[in-house]
């Protein structure tokens, strides 16, 4: 089965400024499995990854929606040049192609790709940092979230909105510091339903992944996911396929 | 970076009207055969602006696409092939886009085109 080979992604590209794979990279992918087979049946035609650090994330899509073949195509964004480069050479190392860009969130892409996104991912610079910190430059730029975590993801909104097709689907990692409730119900004003696919609580966070979707436009989203996740215990298959981070 | 991004990207810096399509300086490409795939050609094609799309091949020296091109020329297989060709087999490795309004360039690197604005452009 193809999707096992999501198991098999290794870090063959590493650099000391971009983001590793972390609980919450694995959190995203867990979610995005669990909605694998929703994710087939919508066909998707143009997914993106803003802020692909290691590329971690795209590169399971790309193989979680491997059988749908060429009618889909990746694009994937960072702020951090060294984490495009990084995430350029995870998707060859695993034979996938994904268009990546160099640019803050997706300027320079907002106006032609406006309406055109049918999945967008997102693992944002979520931790509460000083508002200096956040768009630093180098490896911060990934985690650096200003107050309440929320400066970046803030700006993502508008953006993913603009960008996501009618019947678009944006998953983003949420930390609770991050009030995700508050989230939710600021997105609902904007006309999205949500829906959390992955709870989980680390030793030093509580992370969600929550599904949006706009309002009216069937979603999907599968119930009783814990089949696939144990399938597939991502953390220890990367850790152990050979760095020394 | 392939010519679908290129037909995608538009110049970013604050105050810019008129920032697409970005022109491209092609210094070094490669081609990479992908399937080509129908549904996705016809879907893509009304977002496509075509003119951009055939100026960009020919910076990658790539003549084969029409002038321009309209929604009936996608029953032809010749067509689809040119345009499949054109739009997605075709990686700009090294080079630049430059904005037609500022004439400010960023680089493609690796593939990898850098959109990142200096303080003073944002």
């Amino acid at each position: 089965m193809k999707v096992s080979r999501t198991a098999q992604i290794r870090l063959v590209s590493c650099h000391p400024e971009v983001y590793e794979p972390c609980d919450d990279s694995f959190a995203l992918v867990d979610a995005l499995l669990a909605d694998r087979e929703h994710l087939i049946e919508h066909r998707p035609s143009l997914c993106m990854e803003l802020g692909c650090g290691s590329g971690y994330v795209i590169s399971s899509l790309a193989i979680m929606l491997g059988e749908l073949g060429c009618g889909v195509h990746y694009f994937a964004t960072d702020i951090n040049p060294d984490a495009a480069q990084v995430t350029r050479e995870t998707l060859e190392a695993h034979g996938l192609h994904a268009e990546v860009i160099s640019t803050d969130i997706a300027s320079g892409l907002r106006k032609r790709l406006a309406g055109m996104i049918d999945v967008v991912v997102v693992n944002p610079p979520y931790v509460p940092t000083p508002e200096e910190e956040v768009g630093c430059k180098g490896i911060a730029a990934s985690w650096a979230g200003g107050e309440n975590g929320r400066t970046v993801i803030d700006r993502i909104f508008p953006v993913a909105d603009e960008l996501l097709s009618e019947k678009g689907w944006l998953y983003m990692v949420t930390l609770t510091a991050n009030n995700p409730t508050q989230v939710c119900r600021m997105m609902k004003e904007k006309g999205y339903a949500s829906r959390i696919i992955v709870q989980r609580s680390t030793e030093e966070e509580s992370l969600h992944v929550i599904k949006f979707w706009r309002d009216g436009v069937i979603a999907n989203s599968a119930e009783g996911s814990d089949s696939w996740l144990s399938q597939f215990p991502f953390k220890s298959f990367w850790r152990s396929s050979g760095t020394s981070a | 970076m392939r010519l679908l991004t290129h037909n995608m990207l538009s110049c970013n810096i604050k105050g810019v009207t008129n920032g697409f399509p970005l022109r491209l300086e092609a210094e070094k490409w490669v081609e990479k055969e992908v399937e080509l795939n129908a549904d996705f050609l016809r879907h893509i094609f009304p977002k496509i602006e075509w003119k951009a799309l055939a100026g960009a091949a020919r910076a990658v020296d790539y003549c084969e696409l029409p002038e321009e091109a309209d929604a009936a020329m996608l029953d032809s297989e010749d067509f689809l092939r040119r345009f499949h060709h054109a739009l997605l087999e075709i990686h700009v490795e090294e080079g630049a886009l430059v904005c037609p309004e500022t004439g400010r360039g960023f680089p493609i690197t690796k593939g990898i085109p850098n959109m990142l604005l200096h303080e003073d452009e944002v």
